[in-house]
């Protein structure tokens, strides 16, 4: 650090938080049309918990589309990846996850989303160096290679672990729910925002306080000049795309125990939602990707209660609204 | 201090384009050598392929004894080269600092350079902490001129530099560019305004076409007003 770090800034960096509010103000719009204010905490708290997986799905795939301008629609092979990782960690551990004990649920959930990102990471290095990279810079060829992929890996998962559903079930001390009042919010809900949290957390900390993290944002808005200044640029690539799917596993790994079974098509059905999600955040935007994530899983919530008919489109109509309002979405990267 | 930068017969296409056609010339270790030329003669392309950033499909590079017409522009940055484009391409989402701070590869930031280049780009240390896409032009253009003699350099690559800048900001880089030469750095300068080019450069290269049209002293081109406007389309004097 420089001595320069003390003070001269002027002025500071300016964040535009209306953005930022939009969850809030979607909330506040709803307390009204639902009437009860329990249930509105019960959608809400479902809602954040939804998000937060989301935004650790979705993460990932902005930061590879953000960087490496890569089409990637096999990200969602490695939600379903993760999932049955977490199945393959938990079910042997049926005596960790059955007891009544805090400690050793937390370890077996622990080891389950550690192990489905890890595994999840290496098979994104192999994704990359395969299918990727031979079609840097050739968005139709990715798509249709990404799109291959994806179908070859699904495949794979109903070769290897058989076309049926995979009951999972939550470890013991996180089934049932806290009740507040009327409102009940289910533990593993709270469970999933926390650790969407973190997950948030670290990302923004990495980003913004670490070589590493500045090298990323840089090359998200302009990868030659990354390049130009001395840094390989190809490494990057290579450790942003093990990280993206790394963190897509670890939300397939929590998504499928908040609905206790894996199946490979888990992944397919998420894409469609990452990819909303990346767009309406601003493509390239971890930042904005958290926002929208939260927005969309608050939104699909209060209209599944409000308007079932309407809770289907309820994240297109979403979308629409945000372009129209910001054609870059909700923290447009400079550059992109 | 490595030699100078030679180019033997250097030739680049981009798509179906054959836009470098054999050039040769050398840049003098420690001098400043302008690269002139009208519109389109190959400028741009001439120092995005010394960079590694296109990559020439015949010819050979070096810079000192070392070939790098093979290398990826990371490898050739790591040789000590420094390149300010001509979009300036400073990262609009990330801080002065944080901007200053990927131009040190090698470490930290060193307190004395940067109170060096504060020295003749004053509003860098005003803006420190704020967003580059907030800068104005010319300071953008500090901004990647500084991120690129953030560290010594062996050799610098700076396209139009005074592009669309105010006459203050001019002069204010101008400055700038007598201090680097004073380091003894090598510097290829592509530049238009042929007056920049007067002050700061000893040797001058004109392009045309893809090729070395002319090659010698700054002083000499600057003197001879009949040789500037067969090659430039220009005098000096209805530039100053």
């Amino acid at each position: 650090m420089t001595s320069l770090d003390v003070g001269a800034a002027l002025p500071r960096r300016k964040t535009e938080i209306l953005p930022a509010l939009t969850p809030f103000l979607v909330a506040l719009v709803a307390v009204p049309l639902i009437g009860s204010f329990s249930t509105f905490l019960t959608l809400t708290a479902a809602g954040l918990a939804m998000g937060m997986m989301i935004f650790a799905m979705a993460s990932g795939l902005t930061l590879v589309f953000g960087m490496m301008d890569v089409l990637n629609f096999g990200h969602g092979a490695f939600v379903a990846l993760g999932a049955y990782i977490a199945a393959l960690v938990l079910l042997p551990l049926a005596n960790w996850t059955s007891a009544q004990s805090l400690a050793l649920n937390l370890a077996a959930f622990a080891l389950a989303v550690v192990a489905a990102a890890l595994v999840c990471g290496a098979f994104g290095w192999i994704f990359e160096r395969l299918i990727v990279k031979p079609v840097y810079g050739q968005h139709l060829r990715q798509i249709l290679a990404t799109i291959g992929g994806a179908i070859v890996a699904e495949q794979l998962l109903y070769a290897v672990f058989g076309p049926d559903q995979i009951p999972l079930p939550l470890p013991a001390t996180f089934r049932g729910s806290f009740v507040f009042g009327e409102a009940a919010v289910e533990k593993y809900r709270l469970l999933a925002t926390l650790v969407g949290l973190a997950v948030f957390g670290s990302e923004m900390l990495v980003l913004n306080r670490t070589k590493i993290g500045l090298l990323i944002r840089a090359g998200v808005e302009n990868r030659e000049m990354v390049e130009a200044l001395g840094y390989r640029i190809d490494r990057l690539f290579v450790g942003v795309f093990m990280a993206g799917s790394a963190l897509a596993g670890l939300g397939g790994a929590m998504m499928a125990l908040y609905r206790g079974q894996v199946h490979a098509s888990i992944g397919a059905e998420f894409l469609v939602l990452c990819f909303i999600v990346i767009i309406i955040g601003g493509l390239g935007s971890v930042g904005g990707s958290f926002v929208a994530s939260i927005l969309v899983a608050l939104i699909a919530n209060y209209a599944g209660f409000l308007a079932p008919k309407l809770a289907l489109v309820s994240n297109i109509l979403a979308m629409v609204v945000v372009l129209l309002w910001r054609p870059r979405g909700l923290y447009p990267v400079s550059g992109r | 201090m490595s030699g100078g930068l030679i180019l033997e017969g250097v030739h680049t296409h981009i798509g179906r384009y054959h836009i470098l056609q054999g050039v040769d010339f050398e840049a003098p270790a420690g001098k400043t050598t302008m690269l002139l030329g009208r519109n389109g003669a190959g400028k741009t392309t001439a120092l995005r392929t010394i960079m590694g950033l296109w990559r020439a499909s015949k010819g050979r590079i070096a810079l000192g004894a070392k070939s790098i017409e093979r290398l990826a522009a990371s490898e050739v940055a790591r040789l000590g080269v420094g390149y300010a484009p001509e979009t300036m391409a400073v990262f609009s989402d990330l801080t002065v600092k944080e901007n200053l701070a990927l131009g040190a590869r090698s470490g930290p930031l060193d307190d004395s350079r940067l109170a060096w280049i504060f020295g003749f780009f004053p509003p860098l240390r005003k803006f420190w902490l704020s967003r580059a896409g907030s800068l104005s032009g010319g300071q953008k253009q500090m901004l990647s001129i500084a991120r690129a003699i953030v560290e010594p350099r062996e050799l610098l690559l700076i396209d139009e530099p005074t592009k669309g800048l105010a006459p203050a900001i001019v002069g204010a880089l101008i400055a700038c560019f007598q201090e680097i030469k004073a380091t003894g750095v090598t510097i290829l300068l592509v530049e238009q305004n042929f007056r920049v080019a007067n002050e700061v450069g000893d040797e001058v290269l004109v392009m045309d076409n893809g090729r070395i049209v002319h090659r010698g002293a700054m002083a000499g081109l600057a003197a001879d007003e009949a040789l500037q406007n067969r090659l430039l389309g220009l005098s000096l004097d209805s530039h100053q």
